[in-house]
């Protein structure tokens, strides 16, 4: 089932693609809170008033604007479409914002003794405590925070469950601490440290941390067809709707796109040459390489962890190589990349290969609003669908196999193996025992594996893989070890959503 | 004994705003009401315009839509229609 917070989402999108198709966004942006919360109907907070106060940031980042940016509390949506209406690129970084109306301000990380308290006679909190801080008055337990380390033994050993831990969900979330109060207790993002996972965003239940949507700058494209629009479409979104990816994409055309792309197609060039660049840096003497197709793992590095840059691949992104297969084809084409993910708007920003990125809420808003459905849609012909491995990409440990399964398409490890030349082998490199002086890429000198040639044996290196399946706190220590030397992995695969992309923070959780 | 219509609107409306546990209806139906349900999966209602959309999922019913739809809701109303069927058989 969906929260509330994921359907008060999804409806003021809808709600903005119908009134975008009839043209009358201006003059009715103002009335989306009200007729959202009419004042006899049911209230999500204190009252309609204060549900109509967020509604109508969460309106604002819609239409693409920070909340932060807020100058004239007086200006109406109306105003604030007709600059986001006018812009002719997408809003840029940062891709989060926080409504300070909606959150509530949850009180900081702390312990707390409830009324299921019974001052029982065995007392273990107090007992237990390693810093005396806690004391029965009036036979109720009663911690003293001058004292207090939070070291959570009293909630541990209370047997009436009387004593919990109260958490900033944002915060908790958050895995590099990105997160503070501002001077009311409000969250702010800081982001010089944020690395646009989104799992704050997922993590709120005020759903106060909202993306900065790029859906009327779609929906504009779409309609002024400044040129030629195609949709890049992440391989995650198969297992997103009801149907097949085949009605996906003329589901996807009938959006006004004039062509659909999978990613996967992306995915294959990223897997051949990043098993190739595996290859080259083992050779080289480099002892690690990690993946770079997870954007939030690559600000992770970037932010927090510089000097680890030199072991993440310099192989670009699926996203990278389908737009630029998107390019060759048509230089002026415009790109949409479609996916579940916040941190792809920053890497489609930094990349200028893409203009714009919708997330599956987005595109199913689409669909919606326009009563397009997935499954009664023609089938969309495929003229060269994507491999199985690079369409799962989209799924932990995908990378990884896709990048073994390149290493060891029999280049040269066939021929290698057999000393013979494979015959089957796609780029036969040895003939009769010998490199073969013709050959494209030769690997093999006087029956052995040569270390100095581009493409070297891949047998000779032994992928030893190793998976962060979703990042968190404990992300930086485990990639520090790693720098140090402490681990015998070579090959790194890294997903800051675990399960992979399919868990993203912008998908539709659909199994 | 005519089985029950149980319609399930499969239109991208009623999937995005929680239609997908009613789309597996078929497996989360209860013994007893498996030989008296008829499960379809139908295209857009079109009930789901203008201020309505906050009423999504729909279903329909022997006919008649039911908006803002759960898995248990559909559960219920079913019962209330056997146990009609079953007080107009016994008179």
């Amino acid at each position: 089932m969906i929260s509330g917070a994921e359907y008060m989402r999804r409806e003021l999108m809808i709600r903005l693609v119908r009134l975008f198709d009839q043209g009358k966004l201006d003059e009715e942006l103002d009335r989306i809170p009200i007729r959202v919360r009419p004042k006899d109907g049911e209230a999500s907070r204190c009252c309609v008033y204060h549900d109509r106060a967020v509604l109508k940031y969460r309106l604002m980042a819609l239409l693409g604007m920070r909340c932060e940016e807020e100058t004239d509390e007086a200006q109406t949506l109306a105003g604030y479409f007709q600059d986001a209406d006018a812009r002719e690129k997408a809003p840029g970084d940062p891709p989060l914002t926080v409504c300070t109306a909606g959150c509530s301000g949850c009180p900081d990380n702390s312990y707390v003794v409830t009324g299921n308290c019974r001052g029982c006679f065995a007392r273990p909190c107090v007992f237990n405590c390693p810093k005396n801080a806690i004391s029965v008055v009036n036979q109720v337990s009663q911690i003293d925070y001058t004292k207090c380390i939070k070291c959570g033994k009293c909630m541990n050993v209370c047997p009436f469950h009387a004593i919990v831990k109260t958490t900033v969900p944002c915060e908790d979330a958050c895995p590099v601490g990105a997160i503070r109060k501002n001077a009311q207790g409000r969250a702010e993002i800081d982001f010089e440290k944020c690395i646009f996972c989104g799992k704050c965003f997922r993590a709120c239940p005020f759903s106060a941390i909202m993306e900065r949507s790029q859906l009327l700058d779609v929906l504009n494209v779409l309609k002024r067809k400044p040129a030629h629009v195609a949709a890049v479409v992440a391989p995650s979104a198969y297992s997103q709707f009801p149907g097949t990816i085949e009605q996906l994409f003329t589901a996807i055309s009938k959006l006004g796109f004039d062509d659909v792309v999978e990613a996967a197609l992306g995915a294959e060039l990223t897997s051949a040459n990043e098993a190739q660049e595996f290859l080259e840096k083992m050779s080289g003497g480099q002892r690690l390489m990690t993946t770079s197709c997870c954007p939030a793992y690559v600000e992770l590095v970037k932010r927090h962890f510089p000097d680890f840059l030199q072991y993440v691949s310099h192989t670009p992104s699926p996203m990278k190589y389908a737009a630029q297969l998107v390019r060759e084809k048509d230089p002026d084409a415009v790109v949409v990349f479609i996916g579940p993910c916040i941190a792809k708007r920053h890497e489609a920003e930094e990349s200028g290969l893409v203009d714009y990125v919708l997330t599956f809420e987005e595109l199913g808003s689409m669909m919606a609003g326009r009563q397009i459905d997935v499954i009664s849609q023609e089938p969309w012909t495929l003229l060269t669908p994507a491999g199985e491995n690079a369409r799962n990409f989209a799924k932990s440990c995908g990378v990884t196999e896709s990048v073994l399964a390149d290493m060891t398409r029999p280049k040269c490890g066939t021929c290698g193996e057999s000393g013979k030349c494979g015959e089957n082998a796609e780029n036969p490199c040895v003939e009769n025992g010998q490199c073969g002086e013709n050959a494209e890429n030769p690997c093999v000198e006087n029956g052995q594996c040569s270390g100095n040639t581009e493409t070297p044996c891949g047998e000779n290196f032994e992928l030893k893989a190793k998976f962060i399946n979703g990042i968190d706190r404990k992300t930086l220590s485990q990639l520090k070890l790693l720098a140090m030397g402490k681990d015998p992995a070579n090959f790194l695969e890294v997903m800051a959503c675990p399960g992979g992309c399919v868990n993203g923070p912008c998908s539709l959780h659909v199994k | 004994m005519e089985k029950i219509r149980l319609e399930i609107c499969c239109g991208t409306t009623c999937f995005m705003l929680g239609a997908d546990k009613l789309m597996r209806m078929e497996t989360l139906l209860p013994e007893e009401f498996r030989e008296r349900v008829e499960i379809t999966g139908v295209p857009c209602l079109n009930v789901c315009m203008e201020e309505s959309i906050c009423r999504a999922p729909f279903v329909r019913i022997n006919g008649v839509p039911h908006a803002q739809a759960t898995v248990e809701s559909v559960f219920e109303e079913i019962r209330k229609l056997l146990e009609k069927e079953e007080r107009e058989d016994s008179e």
